[in-house]
């Protein structure tokens, strides 16, 4: 027996050592620029229609490119198309595509790609989630209704490299929503060759400066180089992986380790730790979007008692909660729409800049006002979906709310689809958690969460005075006016107080000091092409 | 025969399974962004949400019969088989090599226990085991990566950040921690009874060595706790453990039974635990042959 164990204890260390010795060699040839980034979770497709998350995304715009992009700092760019003009009424839009834009096989990009691409989007046999940029353009609300077919969607390809589309009416920001992943382009021959297989390395035919070489679920999607790219003279990366990092803690370990370049965030217990230890590499970005907590406006007790909502609002102490409880640069939020948005100003509260003992005054006398005190006293609950932050962020909530005499706040924990679905049936949802992130650079895309018909307005929020104010931002073609009767809506629905903004979030990741060309932006974008390494 | 009645088992578990998973509240296309109602239309018709509950089981039954688990609901680009296929070879082979190595550790540390009881030794062993079973591997798994991967760069902190086999080392040693624990208290409990059973004082009344005692009386019937122990642990080894995959950055089985059932994958949920499922019966099956190998009494039966 003690032989036997004697042995077995020999194999074992033999074992290692050999295991060990094998890792030596390394996985990249030298010269070529390797750029390890951290993605968070596995992306749930590479089909530009069927995709919806950011992680998605972003491997996306790597691969593909729509008709515009974004700079490094945020600014809109020319992509495929190097120009476009749009005419006097803002509804139709004429784009000049590069006559050197190619796809991943040498195949140039036409007029037509961009058709074909853009009538599969709205077909309602691609089933597609995402279709906001595309649900402006002419007859595509009929078309994913089932009401028109797919060939009547206003774009029309003039020639090979000339590029109309028509608006149903004039969209501002419609050259934003243009670099969005779901107006990319697909390849129509990869597409009817390979049918669902048409993502997979080897079958993905894309237009970007990046092209597939593969692809593992659950751990790395790997890019190359794609010498085909227009703009290939100004890629400085050769070859890019965006590794699947699901749980932050672990994607920090494995850039301290040296195994990741970028990370997608930063855990917020080891915040505080990163910025003393390596504060250069720590990039903090304001972000667009808003934490908040929504009013279901189809509870009577809330819906009826417009004070008693703004005694809610005004009871919370943002500072406390942007600065003690989360804590990662997140800026307390007074309004709706977050800073950052270039011509727009975000409407505040009147009481943003109130001291916190006169708001609380004002907060306990509208609550009285409306009815309430220690003899008639009122339950609310607080719905938050299972996270470790929403959880403190709602027992500090549930304390500053405790000031109200009476007022009783009992917090739920729900699964994140469960909070979901409670929120969309509006039945036993009364306060409750979320987070609207904006999808282009305009404060449409926050304003129009709140519209009486728009499905996600969540808070069922129903103002005459703030549809109208929407109405008449998108007839007028005037950009100022425009921001102005914008201005004007979202004023009027922070007085109403449907939600509670508690804080405009930020965009946070670790980048090594080898990383060169970085950006700030809110939208979060860092396309890999823009993008070099140092040694 | 056992493989026969292997089959109604099986179509229980997916019947329940496909209600439990339809029954739990959200559906996998929520978010916090609303889908148009066309959209959702479109997409419910797509995946046919649109039908009614008993034909959608009928047409998973139907593609299960031929192998087909269905398109994924969130992982759009592929199948559930694909996905299982990738995913549960990785899993298997740690797995396997983990439970391998639980076994000679576990086992040998037991059986010196047992076999010292209540000396300095024992007491230390079960000392540790009793750690090794009360620490949780979350807690565990990422002291190791600071350790061994951020502080001494000895080993890679992610599966992915190697390309070599020391990838493996840490996640093997994570998986095997607790059940090498187990196995060890197991051994030596088992193994303390048997030595104080009526037969085994037979044989050493008899002058029988002790060490050949052990070897041809004891070490058989002293397995036999163990071996019911293993079917279900080498099969909740091989279908891959969230904590260790979500450390390690590891491409199994588990992350994707985990991120399946929070995002409502049907389909995604239904297939990894019919599959498992059916490991778990064969498991069972193969311990029920191996216990009437260890065990003559079950073997005349």
């Amino acid at each position: 027996m003690k032989k036997l164990r004697r042995r077995c204890a020999c194999l074992l260390v033999v074992g290692a050592l050999a295991l060990a010795a094998c890792g030596g060699s390394g996985p990249s040839p030298e010269q070529e620029s390797v750029l390890n980034r951290g993605n968070g979770v596995e992306p749930e497709s590479l089909d530009v229609h069927r995709a919806a998350s950011t992680e998605a995304h972003d491997v996306q715009r790597d691969i593909g490119e729509g008709l515009t992009g974004l700079t490094p700092q945020g600014e809109l760019r020319a992509a495929a198309a190097e120009r476009w003009e749009v005419s006097a009424d803002g509804r139709q839009y004429t784009f000049w595509l590069r006559p050197d834009a190619r796809w991943s096989n040498g195949e140039l990009v036409t007029a037509e790609d961009f058709v074909f691409s853009y009538r599969r989007l709205v077909d309602p046999a691609t089933a597609a989630l995402y279709v906001k940029s595309v649900s402006d353009i002419e007859n595509a609300a009929e078309i994913i209704a089932g009401d028109r077919p797919p060939s009547e969607l206003g774009v029309i390809a003039t020639d090979t490299h000339t590029l109309e589309i028509r608006l149903r009416h004039a969209v501002p920001y419609f050259l934003n929503l243009l670099t969005h992943p779901s107006m990319f382009p697909v390849h129509r021959g990869s597409l009817e060759e390979h049918a669902d297989a048409h993502t997979r390395p080897g079958n993905l035919v894309g237009n970007g400066a990046y092209k597939l070489v593969d692809w593992q679920v659950g751990s790395v999607i790997e890019l190359m180089r794609n010498e085909h790219y227009w703009d290939n003279a100004n890629t400085a990366i050769d070859r890019v992986r965006h590794y699947v990092t699901s749980e932050p803690m672990s994607e920090l370990s494995r850039y301290r380790a040296g195994e990741l370049q970028v990370t997608r965030t930063i855990p917020p217990e080891a915040f505080a730790q990163m910025q003393a230890q390596r504060p250069a590499e720590v990039r903090v970005s304001a972000a667009l979007s808003v934490y908040y907590y929504g009013l279901n406006m189809t509870v009577p007790v809330l819906s009826e008692n417009p004070k008693l909502r703004q005694a809610l609002s005004m009871a919370i102490d943002r500072e406390v909660i942007a600065h003690d409880i989360v804590g990662r640069g997140e800026k307390p939020a007074y309004g709706w729409v977050p800073d950052g948005i270039a011509g727009y100003q975000g409407r505040r509260f009147p009481y943003a800049s109130m001291p916190a003992e006169e708001r609380l005054a004002t907060a306990k006398q509208l609550y009285r006002e409306a009815g309430f005190g220690a003899n008639k006293p009122l339950r609310l609950e607080l719905r938050y979906n299972t996270s470790d932050t929403h959880k403190r962020i709602a027992l500090a909530a549930q304390s500053m709310w405790h000031e109200l005499p009476g007022l009783e706040i009992a917090l739920i924990n729900e699964e994140f689809q469960v909070l979901v679905d409670n929120i969309r049936q509006r039945e036993i949802t009364q306060i409750f958690r979320l987070l609207w992130i904006g999808d282009y650079d305009d404060p449409h895309t926050f304003l129009s969460t709140l519209e009486s018909d728009n499905p996600s307005n969540f808070t069922a929020y129903q103002s005459k005075i703030f549809d109208s104010l929407m109405q008449r931002a998108a007839e007028s073609t005037d950009p100022v006016r425009r921001n102005v009767f914008l201005g004007e809506a979202e004023s009027e629905m922070l007085a109403d107080h449907p939600l509670i903004p508690l804080y405009f979030m930020v965009n946070k990741s670790m980048v090594s000091p080898q990383v060169e060309g970085w950006g700030d932006n809110v939208l979060n974008y860092h396309y890999s092409q823009h993008l070099s390494l140092s040694n | 025969m056992r493989i026969l009645g292997a089959i109604p088992t099986l179509l229980l578990v997916i019947a329940v399974a496909f209600l439990m998973v339809r029954a739990a509240p959200g559906g996998p296309f929520d978010s916090e962004r609303a889908l148009p109602p066309d959209v959702e239309q479109n997409i419910e018709k797509a995946y046919h949400l649109d039908e009614p509950l008993p034909a959608q089981f009928v047409r998973y039954l139907a593609g299960i019969a031929v192998g087909d688990f269905g398109p994924s609901f969130r992982y759009r680009d592929y199948t559930v088989s694909e996905i299982i296929r990738q995913a549960f070879p990785l899993s298997m082979r740690l797995g396997a090599m983990a439970m391998l190595l639980a076994l000679i550790v576990g086992v040998s540390a037991g059986m010196a226990a047992a076999l010292h009881k209540n000396s300095m030794l024992d007491r230390l062993i079960s000392a540790v085991a009793m750690l090794g079973i009360s620490v949780p591997i979350f807690v565990v798994a990422p002291l190791m990566v600071l350790v061994f991967a951020v502080s001494l760069d000895w080993l890679p902190a992610s599966y992915a950040g190697s390309a070599g086999a020391d990838r493996l080392i840490m996640p093997i040693i994570a998986l095997a921690l607790p059940q090498i624990a187990y196995i060890a208290r197991l051994t030596r409990a088992s193994m303390i009874e048997i030595m104080a059973s009526d037969f085994v004082r037979t044989a050493r009344a008899q002058g029988l060595r002790t060490a050949s005692i052990i070897r041809y009386h004891a070490i058989k019937p002293a397995m036999l706790p163990l071996l019911s122990y293993m079917g279900p642990a080498i099969a909740a080894v091989l279908t891959g453990s969230i904590v260790v995959e979500q450390v390690f950055g590891i491409p199994g089985v588990g992350q994707f039974f985990i991120s399946g059932a929070l995002n409502r994958d049907y389909t995604l949920v239904l297939g990894i635990t019919v599959f498992y499922a059916v490991i778990v019966i064969v498991l069972n099956l193969v311990v029920d042959l191996l216990y009437g190998f260890l065990d003559p009494r079950i073997r005349s039966r």
